[in-house]
């Protein structure tokens, strides 16, 4: 990881009629960092990445991608960056070989048909190269994906929810690549929803409506929000939580597996709150917050801003 | 149904288009065909004789040439459907009772346009020379008719119908699948999402656009292809032009027919959008275009829009260099009415094709 940006973008804004998807986001991520993007469906996520690859034109904002500008050396920045989208989208009637071959033509890579079958190899699918694209499960598909967006060496992957549907084996592999990549210098930006993964980012940036909340690691998040979490465990917790959600002070209650988190901002005035319940049905205990607690937290953060 | 406004269109649109066209557009009984009159004679009978056949409302004279080969030019050129020939002395031999002949040269590549004027001819003739053929006369009229009728239907003398329909199907063909193929090509890989990904890699419109019309141009080929081979040994079609020159030219029009398929594309939200376009699109080229109907039938307007379609020119040329062996100087200008139909719609699918997804 070098000091260097591979992305450095201010104020990007996109707006569809009435709507603004994007509202001026700045984003900065390292070279050989892995960037997660996080936030509710619909928050301006994909459209933020799709500006950056130049597949939108922003309306405002300014900035460099590797180096080129963001706005007018879309050209450019395409050679070098590797975009996957949320949804498949190789040509299922095509092979899995045939679909590399595309791609490598398409980026006019030379040595076309080394590069093609080395990639095969690392995919693992030298046997069934042959199969059509559209055959494929959930998983492989995903991996021919990533594959595809490989094979122009790119310097920058964009990975729009790459994970969805797809199982938890295939994901740590999927995440073992990202991280071998990354270690090589690759820069990733991915968007996801998950909070596993979100954790193995060196870095997280929340979006919310088009909006950046928060970025920073992990603990820098974490810290930010200051959310102080408890962890109760023992008998009708779900009576609890009700009567828990129902306290000023407390901001979540959420059941995670046989404890119930409970999260408030104000570490002494949460104290005081669930003082009452600390009875000797319960075990309760202090928690370190989670991302998703943090998730929830800014989410209702921002709702409340906006409401009020 | 109130979302998706197309189909609604296409539900409203179909049935009035179809009526329109073929309550107003679609005439089986062509009348007022262009002829041109090749007049030798002085007599007043001669005359006498024109003014009747114009009365009859099948031929409307626009000009006059010197010459047989005048004649056969206009008629080669598709100007005139008629020559009418009144020879030399055709008064003098008529009051004589030696029967003179009028010969009619009649452009008989598309049968249902010729054959009803033509009869009206045998009629009129008996009947036309009534008021001059009179008192003294009168014997004249008794008999088998006083004048002798010739007609010549040029190019399709046995008037077979399939000589005009094998090569009109040349150009109904490629304007059904090349249309519909191409709109189809891009609105399919914008529904599967491969358009986003085409888009994220570095080409160029151009080269996406040129990358979809090359592989048709070739399917176009082969289509071609196979209608002249069917045609010729099935159905003897005659094939007396230049074969190179027919090639040449289709290469224009299935371009032209490509060029709109990509401005459908680049309109259609889907791949059903796209069929009903092409479809909508379709629709008048098979009734306007003189391939289902007698183009010179319909009343004006009629015309004129089927002036605007590349297959009414490409028709036309088909049946020019195949029926009429015409050559490059006979067919140009309809041909450069295609170029300019195959520029506009590239320049309109062009700039409507989007290189984002905004």
């Amino acid at each position: 990881m070098t000091d260097e940006l591979a992305i450095d973008v201010h104020g990007m804004t996109k707006r569809f009629g009435q709507l603004t998807a994007v509202n001026h986001i700045d984003l900065q991520v390292r070279k050989g960092e892995i960037c997660g993007f996080l936030g509710p469906n619909g928050s301006g996520k994909t459209t933020f990445i799709r500006m950056l690859c130049g597949l939108l034109r922003a309306d405002e904002g300014s900035g460099s991608c590797l180096g080129h500008n963001v706005i007018t050396e879309s050209e450019a920045i395409k050679r070098q960056v590797g975009y996957m989208t949320q949804r498949f989208s190789f040509y299922e009637d095509l092979t899995i070989y045939e679909n590399l071959d595309f791609v490598a033509r398409m980026y006019s890579t030379k040595n076309r048909h080394e590069i093609v079958s080395a990639s095969v190899e690392r995919l693992g699918l030298k046997e069934r190269q042959r199969q059509l694209a559209g055959e494929l499960s959930g998983g492989w598909k995903q991996r021919l994906a990533l594959a595809a967006c490989l094979i122009h060496d790119p310097k920058l992957l964009l990975l729009d929810e790459p994970t969805a549907g797809v199982d938890p084996q295939a994901r740590r592999d999927f995440w073992d690549q990202i991280h071998r990549l990354a270690g090589q210098g690759l820069t990733f930006l991915i968007a996801t929803h998950y909070m596993d993964e979100a954790e193995r980012c060196h870095r997280l940036a929340f979006i919310l409506n088009g909006n950046l909340l928060t970025q920073g690691t992990v603990s820098e998040v974490a810290k930010q929000t200051r959310l102080a979490t408890w962890s109760v465990s023992g008998p009708n917790l779900v009576e609890l939580a009700e009567r828990l959600r129902r306290l000023p002070d407390v901001e979540q209650a959420a059941a995670f597996g046989s404890a119930l988190h409970v999260s408030g901002v104000d570490q002494a005035k949460l104290e005081v709150a669930i003082a009452p319940f600390r009875t000797d049905e319960y075990k309760w205990s202090r928690a370190e917050s989670g991302l998703e607690d943090i998730f929830i937290h800014l989410m209702a953060k921002a709702k409340g801003r906006s409401s009020s | 149904m109130r979302r998706d406004r197309l189909t609604f269109g296409m539900m409203v649109g179909i049935p009035l288009l179809q009526l329109i066209l073929f309550g107003y557009a679609i005439n089986s009984d062509p009348k007022q065909l262009p002829s041109a009159v090749l007049l030798a004679d002085n007599g007043p009978q001669g005359r006498t004789l024109l003014y009747a056949i114009q009365n009859s409302g099948y031929f409307r004279f626009v000009r006059q040439v010197k010459t047989e080969t005048e004649g056969r030019e206009a008629l080669a050129r598709g100007e005139v459907q008629f020559v009418i020939n009144i020879p030399e002395n055709f008064s003098r031999d008529l009051l004589r009772g030696e029967r003179p002949a009028i010969l009619v040269e009649a452009d008989a590549t598309d049968p249902g346009t010729t054959s009803n004027a033509i009869s009206s001819l045998t009629a009129l003739l008996t009947t036309a020379l009534q008021n001059d053929l009179k008192g003294p006369l009168d014997f004249l009229a008794g008999t088998s008719g006083p004048i002798d009728l010739r007609v010549h239907a040029l190019y399709n003398p046995e008037v077979i119908t399939q000589y005009n329909i094998v090569p009109g199907l040349l150009g109904v063909v490629l304007t059904m699948t090349m249309v519909m193929i191409t709109a189809l090509a891009i609105t399919r890989e914008r529904e599967s999402g491969t358009m986003e990904n085409l888009l994220s890699m570095p080409t160029r419109p151009v080269e996406v656009l040129v990358g979809k019309i090359i592989p048709y141009i070739l399917v176009g080929y082969i289509q071609v292809t196979l209608i002249l081979v069917a045609g010729y040994f099935l159905f003897g079609v005659p094939m007396i032009g230049s074969l190179t020159l027919l090639l040449t030219v289709t290469f224009l029009f299935i371009v032209a027919n490509l060029a709109i398929g990509v401005t459908f594309s680049t309109i259609a939200e889907n791949q059903r959008q796209a069929i009903q376009m092409a479809f909508f699109f379709f629709l008048p080229n098979i009734l306007l275009s003189g391939f289902a109907f007698s183009f010179r039938g319909m009343p004006d307007w009629a015309q004129m829009i089927g002036e605007l379609l590349p297959l009414t020119h490409f028709l036309r040329i088909v049946r020019g260099i195949l029926l009429k062996g015409n050559g490059l100087a006979d067919v140009v200008v309809d041909l450069w009415q295609i170029a300019l139909f195959a520029v506009i719609a590239l320049a309109f699918g062009a700039k409507r094709y989007r290189q984002t997804l905004d």
